[in-house]
C-alpha cells in the first residue's frame, strides 16, 4: 500500500526543509544581524556547556576581602558581589540555568503543542472543540501572571520553574500549530496523497508535519528569547534555583542590596539576559527569511 | 452592534467559570497541608481531623469548588493567614492602587508608540525609522525588573531626581503631585515593553494603510502629508492598533508585578509576590481571580472597541 506512495509524490510533497542546505545557509546569513546572533549565542552556548572544564574561578568562593570589587579588580574581570564572590564565573555558571530556564521548556511545549494541534485539526469535530476549548481558558490569563501564579504555589526550584513555563506555552503554540495545519491539511498534494493510499501515520509524518512545522520553529525560537527573560523574571522573584546556586535573574536580585556601591553586580547579569533574548529574536527573523521567502523582511 | 455585545457577553461567562475552576484546582492542588499551616506542627492528628472537617476539606474536590465559588459570588474571598483580615479588605485597596500606576502607564506606552510609530510610518526605511525600530526591539526585550533597577539607579540614587521606592513620601503630602513624582520612574519601567509592541503595530498597521488605493486617490487630489497621515490613515490603522492596546492593558494589569517589586509599590501584584512568599494561598487566589478578571473584562471591552471600529467585524 505505502509503496504506492512514489517519489512523483514525495518529492512535490517533500519540504521546504529538506532541500538544499546551502541554499538556506545563504539566505540565513543574508540577514546579518541573524548571523552575528546565530555566533554570538553559539559562543554563549560553548561557554555555558564548557564551564566545568573552564580555568575560572570557583562562583561559591566567597573571597571576603574583595566584597563589591569593581570589574578589572585582580583576576575579578567583571568584579566581585557582595559576598566577594566573582561576577563572571557565577554569570558562565548561572547561564546553564537560566539557558536552561529558557530553551527547555519551550521545545517541550513545542513537542506537546504540536501532538495537542495536529490532532485538533487532523481529527477535527468534538476533538477540535474539546482541546481547544480548554486551551482557552488558559488565555484568559495575562502570561507572566499565570506562570508566577503556578511557580508560586509550588514548593521553589528550577523544576517548578520549567513546568510552569511550558505549562503557559502551550496554548500559545498548540494554536499555531493548528493553523498552520490546518492549512496545509486543504493542499492537494494530501488528497494525492491519501487517495494513493497513505495511512494516518504516514500522512501525519510524511507530509503534513514537514509543511506545517515552519513557522512553528520561527515561533518557537522567538519563544526562547522571550522565556529567558520571564523565567529570570521567575528567578529574581526567588521563585526558581536556591542558593547558593544562582541564575542570571537571581543575581539580578542579589545586586539589588548593593546597588548604588556596587552597581556592576546588578548591570552584567541584566545584560546577558537583554543580550541573548535579542539574539534569539534575530535568529528567529532570519529564520523567518529562510523558511518562508515570502515573507522576508524589506 | 446591540447584538454583538450581548453576544460577546454570553461568550465570556464559561471563560469566567474556567478561569475561577483553574484558579481554585491551583491552589488545591497546591503542596502544603492547610491544617498544619493553621495549628502548626505540634497540632495533634485529631484536631487536624478535626479542623479538616469544619473547614469542608474532607468533601470532593467538587462540593469544595461550588462552595468556594459561592463564597466569592457573595464577595467572601476568605481570611488572610498572614494578618487574619478579611481578604476583600486587602486586596481592593490595593488593586487601586495597580491602577493608578497602570492607566498612565499605558497612556505613556501609547504616546511613545503613536508619535514614534507614526514618523516611522511615515518615512520609511529612513534613518529615524531604523533607529526608532532598532531601539524598541530593546527597550522590548529587556527585563522590565532590570530596567526599573537601572532607572532607580541612575535616577534615583545617583542623581537623586525620582524617589526610589513607595507610592508616596513618608513626610509629604500624600497629594497628587507626591504621587506623580513616584509614578515617574514605575510608569516608565512598566511603560516600555508596550511602548514596543505598541509602536511596531501603530508603523506595520500605517504602512498597510499607507499603501491602499484610496491613499493614492487622496494625495492625487492635493491632500496634505499630514492630512492624509492623521486623518485617514490613522482611522482605518486602528483595529489592529486598538486590538493590541487593549492586549497590553491586560499584560499591563499581570506585568507591572515587577516594576510594583522593585519600586516596592503598594499595589496587586506586590500583595500577590509576598503572599506567594508567605504562602498565604486565600490571598494569592483572590489576588490573580481579581487580575483575570480584569484582563477578561478588558479584553471583552476591546473586542467592544474594535467592533464599533471595523464594522466588518459585527456581520463575522
Amino acid at each position: 500500500m505505502t509503496s504506492q506512495v512514489g517519489s512523483g509524490f514525495e518529492k512535490s510533497a517533500r519540504s521546504r526543509i529538506q532541500r538544499g542546505f546551502g541554499e538556506k545557509f545563504s539566505a540565513f546569513s543574508a540577514d546579518r544581524m541573524a548571523l552575528v546572533s546565530a555566533v554570538f549565542l553559539f559562543a554563549v552556548g560553548m561557554l555555558v556547556l564548557l564551564a566545568p572544564i573552564l580555568d575560572i574561578q570557583d562562583p561559591y568562593e566567597a573571597v571576603k576581602s574583595m566584597r563589591n570589587a569593581p570589574p578589572a579588580t585582580a583576576e575579578f574581570l567583571l568584579g566581585a558581589d557582595g559576598h566577594g564572590r566573582d561576577v563572571l564565573s557565577r554569570m558562565i555558571w548561572g547561564g546553564r540555568v537560566s539557558l536552561l530556564i529558557g530553551i527547555l521548556p519551550t521545545v517541550s511545549a513545542m513537542v506537546i503543542s504540536l501532538f495537542l494541534g495536529i490532532i485538533a485539526a487532523y481529527w477535527g469535530g468534538w476533538f477540535d472543540i474539546l482541546i481547544m476549548r480548554s486551551l482557552d481558558v488558559l488565555f484568559a490569563f495575562p502570561l507572566v501572571l499565570l506562570a508566577i501564579a503556578i511557580a508560586g504555589v509550588m514548593e521553589p526550584g528550577v523544576v517548578t520553574e520549567i513546568l510552569a513555563i511550558t505549562i503557559i506555552l502551550i496554548p500559545y503554540i498548540s494554536r499555531l500549530v493548528r493553523t498552520s495545519t490546518l492549512s496545509v491539511i486543504t493542499q492537494p498534494y494530501i488528497e494525492a496523497a491519501r487517495a494513493g493510499g497513505a495511512g494516518s501515520t504516514i500522512l501525519i509524518f510524511r507530509f503534513i508535519l514537514p509543511n506545517m512545522i515552519a513557522p512553528v520553529i520561527v515561533y518557537a525560537t522567538t519563544l526562547i528569547g522571550l522565556m529567558i527573560v520571564v523565567g529570570s523574571g521567575l528567578s529574581f522573584l526567588g521563585l526558581g534555583v536556591q542558593p547558593p546556586v544562582a541564575d542570571w535573574g537571581d543575581m539580578v536580585s542579589e545586586g539589588r542590596v548593593v546597588l548604588r556601591k556596587a552597581p556592576h553586580v546588578t548591570l552584567f547579569p541584566g545584560l546577558a539576559i537583554l543580550f541573548v533574548s535579542l539574539a534569539f529574536n534575530y535568529v528567529g527573523d532570519g529564520l523567518q527569511n529562510v523558511l518562508n521567502p515570502k515573507s522576508a523582511k524589506r | 452592534m446591540f447584538r454583538y455585545i450581548i453576544s460577546r457577553l454570553i461568550a465570556v461567562i464559561p471563560v469566567l467559570f474556567g478561569v475561577s475552576l483553574i484558579i481554585f484546582l491551583l491552589v488545591h492542588f497546591a503542596p502544603g497541608d492547610a491544617t498544619l499551616k493553621l495549628l502548626g506542627p505540634m497540632a495533634s492528628d485529631e484536631s487536624r481531623e478535626m479542623l479538616r472537617r469544619t473547614l469542608g476539606l474532607d468533601k470532593p474536590v467538587y462540593v469544595q469548588y461550588v462552595k468556594w465559588f459561592g463564597e466569592v459570588l457573595k464577595g467572601n474571598f476568605g481570611t488572610s493567614i498572614a494578618t487574619s483580615l478579611p481578604v476583600l479588605d486587602l486586596v481592593i485597596p490595593r488593586f487601586i492602587n495597580t491602577v493608578i500606576l497602570t492607566i498612565p502607564s499605558l497612556v505613556l506606552a501609547l504616546w511613545i508608540g503613536f508619535f514614534v510609530g507614526m514618523f516611522a510610518a511615515a518615512k520609511p526605511f529612513s534613518l529615524f525609522d531604523r533607529i526608532g525600530m532598532s531601539f524598541t526591539l530593546l527597550l522590548g526585550s529587556t527585563p522590565p525588573f532590570w530596567f526599573g533597577l537601572m532607572l532607580v539607579l541612575f535616577f534615583a540614587l545617583n542623581w537623586r531626581i525620582f524617589p526610589a521606592t513607595g507610592m508616596v513620601s513618608m513626610r509629604g503630602d500624600g497629594g497628587v503631585l507626591d504621587i506623580l513624582h513616584h509614578l515617574v520612574l514605575p510608569a516608565i519601567t512598566t511603560a516600555a515593553a508596550p511602548a514596543a509592541i505598541i509602536t511596531r503595530m501603530v508603523r506595520s498597521s500605517m504602512l498597510d494603510i499607507l499603501s491602499q488605493d484610496f491613499i493614492k486617490v487622496a494625495r492625487a487630489k492635493g491632500v496634505s502629508q499630514r492630512m492624509i497621515l492623521w486623518k485617514h490613515a490613522l482611522r482605518n490603522a486602528m483595529p489592529p492598533i486598538a486590538t493590541i492596546t487593549g492586549l497590553q492593558l491586560g499584560y499591563l494589569l499581570g506585568g507591572a508585578l515587577f516594576t510594583e517589586v522593585v519600586f516596592a509599590w503598594p499595589g496587586l501584584g506586590n500583595q500577590l509576590y509576598y503572599a506567594i512568599v508567605a504562602r498565604d494561598l486565600p490571598v494569592v487566589q483572590a489576588a490573580v481571580l481579581l487580575i483575570a478578571l480584569s484582563f477578561v473584562l478588558v479584553n471583552l471591552l476591546t473586542d467592544i472597541l474594535n467592533a464599533y471600529l471595523d464594522p466588518k467585524i459585527r456581520v463575522g
